[in-house]
């Protein structure tokens, strides 16, 4: 279960650019639970992502992951427990080694880099079984550079890695978001079809409200560095797309009413 | 022969020295200068440790380890206190040049009445020729020494290439690799890559501070400018190598940057012999860098804008 806790972080703090990206953030994802993050540009989605990956430390708050406090774990070591697939299809894999020497990077995650042969023969045949399953052909071009791959084929290893040993807590930054629609459906359900099959625990950022709906089973709505809404499994059931739609047109409504105002119509309407 | 000898014993010296370039540059992507300093501290640490007796094979060590130190602090103060790789690179080197003057006591270390490290194979072959002094190759008279230390180069050389190369296709060496090419991936994989980083730099200085050892044998001195420039010439060879052989797989690469470094080590042998000033070595070498990195870049555009100008003519 991945429990937080009062996590804040503001980015160059004291200065002209100061941001409050998260405030206060309060989040519990129970295990097996596949929840997607909506939220407008600048609301917060990828660094509260990146806070529970560790790429920074935050400000206040806890995170808490299986039961371990991760808060001032550093992401490497963090990794070990943690998949991660990125909004660039170009961050997650190494594009000028091989597809192989990639993945077995992947399949010692968290553990010690030894001094064996990495890309062994034994290795090459679980990798070239769990590439299979991709129903991509790459299992025949293991030693072919990762670069030279499209971006789907390269996002679809790269969630191949992620979840090669389970994770206890896959990481999903928008990770169909620079792909051809094609490739983003291919991606998306792959994605579905991993989880489920692992039963994972995922926590996913997307832009995409179609995506919200089809495939979480929690959704969790931020604005301005806060949780605004969440639409536990009961709500999620019955919730579409114009439902997220309508709510992010309430939200933006209100940033744009003056305070005084909306306190003068308050009492008027009361 | 003489010139071929001798630019063949210098360019694999000096092959450590390009793959320990190799290594900061191409692996790790990381543009460490320290290189300058190191080359010469491992030839005082060596010069030193020989004029007071030690065994060839101790001071060679000894300065391999001094150039792996020197790494590993310019490391340090990019991966910890968070400074630039360049500064860090000159840091160090800057900082170099006063513990290369404090390790030797002065600014020269002539190595006269010393082992080097080919005495050994210059006994064994001193038995098998004639007169006990040269060889006889194609009617060209190779004094025993000159061949000793050419094949005692090339041993060391091949043998540091062959573990460099297997170590590459280890586990260790695999996130080595990915460490330069992708710092977030690599974290996201659970390797903490400013350690291997670190790791990565000590290597790359030791084989430089192995090289300035073997150099500082060979020339039968040490001295403290001796590095200067070193690095353009590291550079040099790895690109030299890298036209010979190209840019895929690692054990190619470290052979092309063997080759490179023997060829361009023969280029410029070739160019001083025909009259170039050696004052103008370092100039013409930095030049060359120069014209190898941009070329390819601006290369292509003027040929097609030459073809297309005459298109259109």
């Amino acid at each position: 279960m991945l429990k937080i806790r009062n996590l804040a972080k503001t980015f160059f703090p004291g200065t002209a650019n100061e941001v409050t990206a998260l405030r206060d953030i309060d989040l519990d994802i129970e295990d097996g639970c596949f929840a997607a993050i909506i939220g407008t540009n600048g609301s917060g989605k990828s660094t509260l992502l990146n806070a529970v990956a560790g790429a920074f430390q935050a400000d206040a708050g806890s995170i808490e992951l299986a039961g371990v406090d991760i808060t001032g774990q550093p992401e490497y070591r963090r990794a070990g427990q943690i998949g991660r697939v990125f909004q660039n299809p170009f961050a997650g894999t190494a594009a000028g080694m091989s597809i192989a020497e990639n993945i077995v990077l992947a399949m010692r995650r968290g553990q010690r880099q030894g001094l064996r042969r990495a890309v062994s023969r034994k290795a090459r045949e679980e990798i070239r079984a769990r590439v299979r399953t991709l129903n991509m052909g790459l299992e025949d071009r293991l030693d072919n550079p990762i670069g030279t791959l499209s971006g789907g084929q390269r996002q679809a290893l790269t969630l191949l890695m992620a979840t090669w040993q389970r994770p206890k807590l896959l990481l999903l930054d928008e990770h169909t978001a620079a792909l051809d629609p094609k490739s983003a459906a291919q991606v998306a359900a792959l994605t579905k079809e991993i989880i489920e099959r692992e039963n994972l625990t995922a926590l996913m950022v997307t832009h995409s409200m179609q995506q919200a709906v089809q495939l979480p089973d929690h959704i969790v709505m931020m604005h301005q560095g806060r949780i605004i809404e969440q639409y536990g499994a009961q709500r999620k059931a019955s919730v579409r797309v114009a439902d997220l739609l309508n709510a992010f047109d309430r939200v933006r409504r209100r940033d744009l009413l003056d305070p005084d105002v909306a306190a003068l119509l308050a009492r008027q309407y009361a | 022969m003489t010139l071929v000898i001798g630019s063949f014993t210098i360019g694999l010296i000096l092959s450590l020295l390009s793959i320990g370039v190799f290594i900061s540059f191409r692996i790790l992507r990381f543009c460490d200068i320290t290189v300058d300093g190191t080359i010469t501290l491992g030839a005082s640490v060596a010069a030193v440790l020989l004029v007071q007796g030690h065994a060839p094979w101790v001071a060679t060590l000894a300065a391999t380890a001094a150039g792996a130190l020197a790494g590993f602090v310019t490391g340090i103060l990019h991966t910890r206190f968070r400074i630039q790789e360049i500064l860090s690179g000159i840091l160090v080197m800057t900082a170099l040049y006063s513990v290369n003057l404090r390790v030797m006591g002065r600014s020269n270390v002539p190595l006269l009445d010393t082992r080097d490290i080919a005495a050994p194979l210059a006994g064994v072959l001193a038995t098998l020729v004639e007169d006990g002094e040269a060889l006889h190759l194609a009617g060209w008279r190779v004094p025993v020494q000159d061949m000793a230390m050419l094949l005692t180069a090339f041993l060391v050389t091949a043998a540091v290439a062959w573990l460099l190369h297997r170590f590459l296709l280890t586990q260790f060496g695999t996130a080595m690799r990915a460490t330069g090419e992708n710092p977030q991936m690599v974290r996201a994989q659970g390797i903490n890559n400013q350690n291997m980083l670190v790791f990565g730099l000590a290597c790359s200085n030791g084989l430089v501070g192995m090289a300035g050892a073997l150099l500082a044998q060979y020339q039968g001195f040490a001295d403290v400018q001796m590095g200067i420039g070193m690095i353009v010439w590291g550079l040099a060879s790895i690109i030299i190598g890298e036209a010979l052989v190209g840019k895929t797989g690692v054990g190619l690469a470290i052979v092309g940057a063997m080759m490179g470094t023997v060829l361009f080590r023969l280029l410029v042998a070739i160019a001083l012999r025909w009259g170039l000033d050696p004052n103008d070595l370092k100039l013409v070498t930095a030049a060359f860098v120069f014209a190898a990195l941009v070329l390819p870049r601006y290369g292509k555009q003027l040929v097609r804008k030459m073809l297309g100008g005459r298109h259109y003519a």
